[in-house]
């Protein structure tokens, strides 16, 4: 990076250090460290709708649905998100491969499973295979935005159908009396109103799936806990420029702080929205609120 | 090799009884379900452990946060925001490290780098923290007129909190309580997942059903019955809390006695 | 689905004509974490022993070729499941997983596995042995019934000698040369045989492929250049 970093072994203190710092390698740990930033903000938006899905399956009249969407809030729930992500991944790769299998090559007549091998016709690799390294990254990355969006929709679900439960229901009741459809009444009276009860929910789950990116590597993509544990780990000096003895606890140590930092930042702002949100609502903390103010 | 034969030999192989070598052909159904049912012993190991002894430092760090005074609130504040600000996951590997060093320079120390301790302590501390922040808000929520029926019984001090507060704070908390104990049994699952290393092959489920995977490479058959597992154990711990619960609410009248709710706001 | 972000570096053989079996790119899986054989560099790129070896080879089988990494653990379901077409991460040829996969010819001769331990003397029947999972050497300690302790990593084996979690590590002696002499690490007396050579492995569906770089790998072997380069990076004797 630097143009003193030629020759890191005659260096020392500082300088050493923000030549190791700047490495190719290091590089890798920032660039993860935006992935991890990237994927929340794209997971979040799509567990939420998830979730949104979810709990209006759950409060349908049609007993299919409603099975459905508690179903799968209930198992979701009930088991460790880890053991999700271990299968999830495998198993969704190879349901899309299959599905475009089945509609790209009709007349293929080898079997999909032979012994341990899944093949699928060339045509319906995902990523093709002669696709260049960056959509096969990318397609990594969607399968764990969607593996994330998967679980954590499941506990927004949760968290949105205890909030649509909370509207009070003379709110639904007006809207009826008012003559609009359970459509209209739905969207115009139930949804709008819901979110202040839902925020508490949502703000915790924000945080926990903060607190979910570790796992990323179980998902195959390189994030921060992989570089921290390979650059962490004893470099001999024949294959580095820059050897050093066991740092890993130092970079675990790192990783608390930037974790320890994103949570609060995130509570500072989520008390912002939630007091924004409350202002003027018939709540408990609305009026605590409003008497704050008089 | 009948079914029977495996869950006599493979039933107990978590904690280092029964064959020694894992299934390495056949993999059968039964072995499978042997096995990671086997490693499940770990789970609640560690689960149970971490739990009872967390309810105490929690009921602790809860009444230091109260506090009024400045040298005990500001600790717990901070050992609440550490453990709960970042993944347990990190905390584990954090934790193997720190203990690793430590071990060097104080020999005591050296059991802790083994799961069954290390891993311990942090699941410990880790759901202290949680529960600590449930048990904080629930004595904030605690009725005033309670607390003034107290006074007006004379009652102070220890005696106060422990025939009026701590019971009404109890009641108040258990159902995120019992959120935080489903959450603590599916995080022991991160055990040997991180730092901390496998001895003796004696791992917990996820440890056999990865193993599984590995051997099978078919994942689609050892993480349901992980899953089983597990949701089984979620349906035990609702039903034992559930128990605590109506013990806890015996003195409100039937109508009055809510039953518990898992409600959603309160995760992890 | 382990194929990770970033790491794997295109590379630009002579303009690929040859299509193997459907494959206009070859992917290569690898670990990335086992010095000299496969590591990253400074600058974050798979270097080593195996990438020079399999930059080489692709160019003789006039394939196009791509590196990918992949944790260990997880290697051989990935390359099932078609996320890359080669493994070349210093595996040795079991017959364990060639029910699995396949496997070219070896690439290097069949090496003993050596112990690493803070302590010259030791026993190691009675004592704590350090093994990266799912490995040759992990199954051998299981197997003889001795004290195993597993660790995903190579590296993270070599701490826990180190720091005092095992007695020694058992793992390719090339491996083991290059941290042996470091941190009063010394290499015992006592060496194991266990496994063939090590090969590159292929999906047992891929059989053109493999015809190709076994193909490669001969001519290597003929010309010279294979022990010119087990020399270099002295991961193996020669043949």
């Amino acid at each position: 990076m630097f143009s003193y970093c030629t020759d890191p072994s005659s260096l020392e203190g500082l300088t050493w250090l923000s030549c190791y710092l700047t490495t190719g390698k290091h590089m890798g740990l920032y660039v993860s460290v935006v992935v991890v930033l990237v994927l929340l903000a794209i997971t979040a938006p799509v567990a939420l709708a998830f979730g949104f899905a979810g709990a209006s399956a759950a409060r349908s009249r049609i007993w299919p649905i409603a099975w459905l969407g508690k179903g799968y809030t209930s198992i979701v729930r009930g088991v460790p998100d880890i053991a999700f992500f271990l299968f999830f991944v495998i198993a969704l790769d190879q349901g899309f491969e299959w599905l475009r299998h089945q509609v790209f090559c009709p007349d293929w007549e080898h079997p999909i499973r032979q012994g341990n091998d899944f093949v699928v016709c060339t045509a319906a690799k995902l990523p093709l295979s002669n696709a260049p390294q960056w959509v096969h990254e990318t397609y990594g990355f969607f399968l764990a935005v969607l593996t994330f969006a998967i679980v954590f929709g499941a506990f927004a679900a949760n968290v949105l159908f205890g909030a649509m439960r909370a509207v009070p229901r003379a709110q639904m009741e007006t809207a009826e009396a008012y003559g609009m459809s359970e459509r209209q009444a739905f969207w115009r009276v139930l949804v709008p109103q819901m979110w202040v009860y839902a925020l508490p929910g949502l703000s915790n789950l924000w945080m926990i799936l903060i607190k979910a990116t570790p796992l990323l590597f179980l998902l195959g993509v390189e994030d921060i806990v992989y570089w921290a544990r390979e650059l962490g780990g004893t470099k001999n000096a024949r294959f580095t420029d820059y050897p050093h003895g066991d740092w890993r606890m130092w970079y675990f140590m790192a990783l608390m702080v930037f974790y320890l930092c994103f949570t609060r930042v995130s509570e500072i702002v989520l008390d912002r929205i939630m007091a924004k949100l409350t202002h003027g609502q018939a709540t408990a903390a609305g009026e605590a609120q409003r008497k704050a103010a008089t | 090799m009948s079914c029977l034969e495996t869950i006599a030999d493979y039933s107990l192989r978590s904690i280092g009884i029964g064959e020694r070598l894992l299934p390495r052909e056949d993999f059968t159904l039964c072995q499978q379900f042997t096995l990671i049912g086997s490693g499940m012993l770990w789970n609640i190991y560690f689960g149970v452990l971490a739990l009872c002894a967390g309810f105490f430092l929690a009921v602790s760090v809860a009444v230091g946060k109260a506090s009024h005074i400045k040298a005990i609130r500001k600790p717990a504040e901070w050992f609440i925001f550490v453990f709960r600000g970042s993944p347990l996951f990190v905390q584990f590997f954090f934790a193997y490290f720190l203990f690793l060093s430590l071990k060097q320079s104080v020999p005591f120390f050296s059991p802790l780098t083994s799961a069954w301790l290390g891993a311990l302590v942090v699941l410990f501390l880790n759901t202290a923290a949680y529960s600590g922040e449930i048990f904080y808000g629930a004595l904030q929520s605690v009725p005033k007129g309670d607390l003034e029926a107290a006074d007006a019984y004379g009652l102070t001090g220890w005696a106060r909190f422990r025939r009026v507060t701590f019971p009404t704070m109890l009641r108040l908390a258990w159902p995120a309580y019992t959120n935080e104990a489903i959450f603590l049994f599916h995080a022991t699952t991160l055990v040997f997942f991180s730092g901390f290393p496998t001895l003796k092959q004696q791992g917990d489920a996820l440890y056999y059903a990865s193993y599984f995977a590995d051997k099978t490479f078919n994942p689609f058959v050892p993480y349901p019955i992980l899953a089983f597992y597990f949701i089984l154990l979620t349906l035990t711990v609702i039903a034992g809390f559930g128990l605590i619960n109506r013990r806890l609410n015996r003195h409100l009248p039937h109508t009055r006695r809510k039953k518990l709710k898992i409600r959603p706001q309160i995760i992890r | 689905m382990k194929h990770l972000l970033l790491g794997a570096a295109a590379l630009a053989v002579t303009a690929s004509m040859a299509l193997a079996g459907g494959h206009s790119v070859v992917r290569m899986g690898t670990e990335g974490a086992y010095e000299p054989w496969n590591f990253i560099n400074d600058a974050g790129e798979i270097d080593g022993f195996e990438r020079e070896l399999g930059d080489e080879l692709c160019k003789r089988a006039e394939l196009t070729c791509e590196w990918v990494k992949n944790d260990w653990d997880s290697i051989i379901p990935n390359l099932v499941s078609g996320n890359y077409d080669t493994i070349i991460a210093g595996m040795s040829i079991t017959a364990e997983r060639d029910e699995v996969i396949d496997f070219t010819q070896p690439y290097t001769p069949p090496d003993p596995s050596a112990y690493v331990a803070l302590d010259a003397g030791l026993d190691v029947e009675g004592a704590v042995i350090a093994a990266q999972a799912t490995t040759i050497q992990a199954g051998f300690i299981a197997e003889k019934g001795w004290t195993l302790i597993e660790f995903a990593t190579p590296e993270e084996t070599v701490a826990a000698v180190r720091n005092g979690e095992a007695d020694a590590v058992l793992a390719d002696k090339s491996f083991l040369d290059t941290v042996a002499g470091t941190d009063g690490l010394v290499m015992l007396d006592r060496m194991e045989a266990i496994g063939g050579g090590v090969g590159m492995g292929l999906r047992e569906s891929d059989a053109e492929l493999r015809a190709k770089f076994d193909a490669a790998i001969t001519s290597m072997k003929e010309d010279g250049t294979l022990n010119a380069l087990i020399a270099k990076w002295e991961v193996a004797s020669q043949f």
